[in-house]
């Protein structure tokens, strides 16, 4: 079985992110970039069944302009077989990234899609259950483990809802995406960080796949959040009841 | 306009986070006519219809699929379902809070229409602009929907609070009609199947939807310690949250955690306990009315959002305030 994994490369998750003046987006020039951290543990489990025997290939995918390539790099390291590029210069919104997504399926055959269940960027979660549905695939989204049986040909799914753990069995092929407490991602060696560098990596256009990558949704600004007014510290329990109870009205 | 909105139900009720998309329905435009859709098997789904159809006055029509393929939320047969019914009702808006179960379904069903959904939306501008949190809410973009009917949204229910039901104010009662389902798309549908939701058993109000949540960090050391927590939540009437750290150290189960990619909580009061504040945590309580921060460290980032802060050992403040703070009616 072959396992596709799709990647997106985002501002790192410790950088403390900037708006711009013109309200146009979120500063990126000169901005430490890294792999989606949901999208390295989409990664992380897609390697740890391969190394298990279950599968024989990781196909990492990466969807965005010509820099892509460095985050397909750091997947390549972290052990993924091989990566394709979709090169693309405008933003591409969810519903296309799944688009591009479906056709490269029909050509790769992948028996799993693992996908992070949502970008720290636009912090969108959609992507997954898009191309889940797309191609009519059954979908265990916000996954935090997964258990294949090859005779079978399922996945059994635990995910993370708002009640607790829901437990869901797939038939494969299938779609999952991952939460946080799914796995514990690997670092690249140096070793496998210049094993990386040889590894084929193959670039296509939206065009050579036939999508059109319009977009159906328009930012008309991105602005900071109201701050919060910087509030009071107390100097006693009693004084904290006082507070609640004859300031604030809340106990 | 006219919208569908999706809801979830629960023993014979609507649950309350699926009025916040009612709520949200009717921001978009005072002509705006509202369908329930409501999806189940057996008794309860019927019960919950008769509730739904009195529970919210701008609620013009009721409709209820009844099958066994929906006695479980499962994204598959919800997709078609919400494709089938907005093939023949052509609404202009479909809307779901963004629980995990719309967060689940509502783009799904939105790639089978070939649609952008906006999710998470917290501010509603007419009836095709919408803001959104993005960087973990450390910016909001406003967008526009640009593409074909339906424009599809999952809301965050504490931006779209639902006002207490005055009694006078009751509606006469929606519609209620059964969705015909027999050309429902089965493609696909059973390709998924439930096993088993495992959730812990309390008597504490729900996170969600709380008027006070208590919450723990790790500082709390462990689970037993963390009963602390529980206890004042108790003497508060409040539901218990919990931070990743704490989850992930294995204090409480994971469906207590507030944060970015946890539970997003806005009560009126919020009290957090050896929480240091990271981004990720903040992300999911900084619109709460009130904040309380209890913290040994006077630097912890939680301090610069908190109302009032109490720098000290929560392992003495916690009994004090379980002795002092007053009985609750």
């Amino acid at each position: 079985m072959k396992i596709m994994v799709a990647v997106k490369r985002v501002v790192d998750y410790a950088v403390k992110i900037r708006v711009k003046p013109d309200k146009s987006g979120v500063e990126t020039q000169n901005v430490k970039m890294s792999m989606n951290p949901f999208c390295e543990i989409a990664l992380e489990e897609a390697l740890k069944i391969k190394e298990s025997g279950l599968a024989k290939e990781v196909v990492a995918v990466s969807m965005g302009p010509s820099n892509c390539v460095d985050t397909l790099r750091t997947g390549l390291a972290m052990g993924a077989d091989r990566a394709i590029h979709v090169e693309a210069s405008r933003d591409l919104v969810p519903l296309t990234v799944a688009k591009l997504l479906k056709k490269l399926v029909e050509v790769e055959n992948p028996g799993l899609l693992i996908l992070g269940k949502q970008a720290i960027d636009d912090d969108c979660n959609q992507t997954g259950q898009m191309i889940a549905g797309l191609l009519g695939w059954p979908q265990g989204t916000f996954a935090s483990k997964v258990v294949l049986d090859k005779e079978k040909q399922v996945a059994t799914v635990d995910r993370e809802v708002d009640g607790g753990l829901e437990t869901l069995c797939l038939d494969l092929p299938a779609v999952i995406t991952t939460d946080l407490r799914l796995n514990q991602p690997r670092y690249a060696t140096l070793p496998n960080i210049m094993k990386a560098k040889s590894k084929p990596i193959k670039k296509i256009t939206p065009e050579e796949l036939n999508v059109d990558v319009k977009s159906d949704l328009e930012v008309v600004q991105v602005t900071e959040p109201p701050k919060r007014k910087a509030g009071v510290i107390l100097s006693s329990v009693d004084e904290l009841i006082d507070k609640l109870k004859n300031e604030a009205h809340v106990i | 306009a006219s919208t569908l909105v999706l809801a979830e139900h629960e023993g014979g009720s609507i649950k309350a986070q699926s009025l916040s998309a009612v709520v949200a329905a009717s921001s978009i435009g005072q002509d705006n006519r509202v369908s329930l859709l409501l999806a189940g098997s057996g008794s309860s789904l019927q019960q919950a219809a008769e509730k739904a159809a009195t529970c919210h006055p701008s609620i013009s029509q009721v409709l209820v699929a009844d099958s066994d393929k929906f006695a479980y939320p499962l994204a598959e047969p919800w997709a078609k379902l919400i494709q089938l019914v907005q093939l023949k009702g052509g609404y202009s808006h479909v809307i779901a809070t963004s629980s995990s179960f719309g967060k689940n379904i509502l783009p799904r069903a939105a790639a089978l229409l070939d649609v952008s959904p906006v999710t998470d939306v917290v501010g509603i501008n007419g009836t095709h602009q919408f803001i959104r949190p993005i960087y973990a809410g450390n910016a909001l973009c406003t967008v526009r929907y640009t593409g074909a009917n339906p424009c599809m949204l999952s809301v965050r229910s504490t931006s779209f609070p639902v006002p207490p039901i005055s009694g006078d104010s009751k509606s006469d009662g929606a519609s209620i009609s059964e969705v015909d389902l027999s050309t429902l798309d089965e493609d696909s549908i059973g390709k998924s199947r439930f096993i088993k939701l495992s959730s812990e058993e309390t008597d504490l109000p729900d996170l969600g939807s709380a008027r006070v949540v208590v919450t723990g960090g790790r500082a709390l050391k462990s689970a037993e310690n963390f009963k602390m927590i529980e206890k004042l939540a108790e003497k508060l009437g409040a539901a218990v949250g919990a931070t990743r750290a704490a989850v992930d150290a294995g204090f409480v189960p994971n469906e207590l955690q507030v944060g970015q990619t946890g539970k997003i909580v806005a009560p009126e009061l919020y009290m957090a306990f050896g929480v240091s504040g990271a981004i990720q945590h903040l992300a999911g309580m900084k619109d709460s009315k009130v904040i309380v921060a209890v913290n040994k460290d006077a630097d912890a980032p939680i301090f610069q959002v908190a109302d009032y802060g109490l720098v000290g050992d929560l392992f003495e403040v916690i009994p004090e305030l379980l002795e002092k703070l007053p009985e609750k009616k």
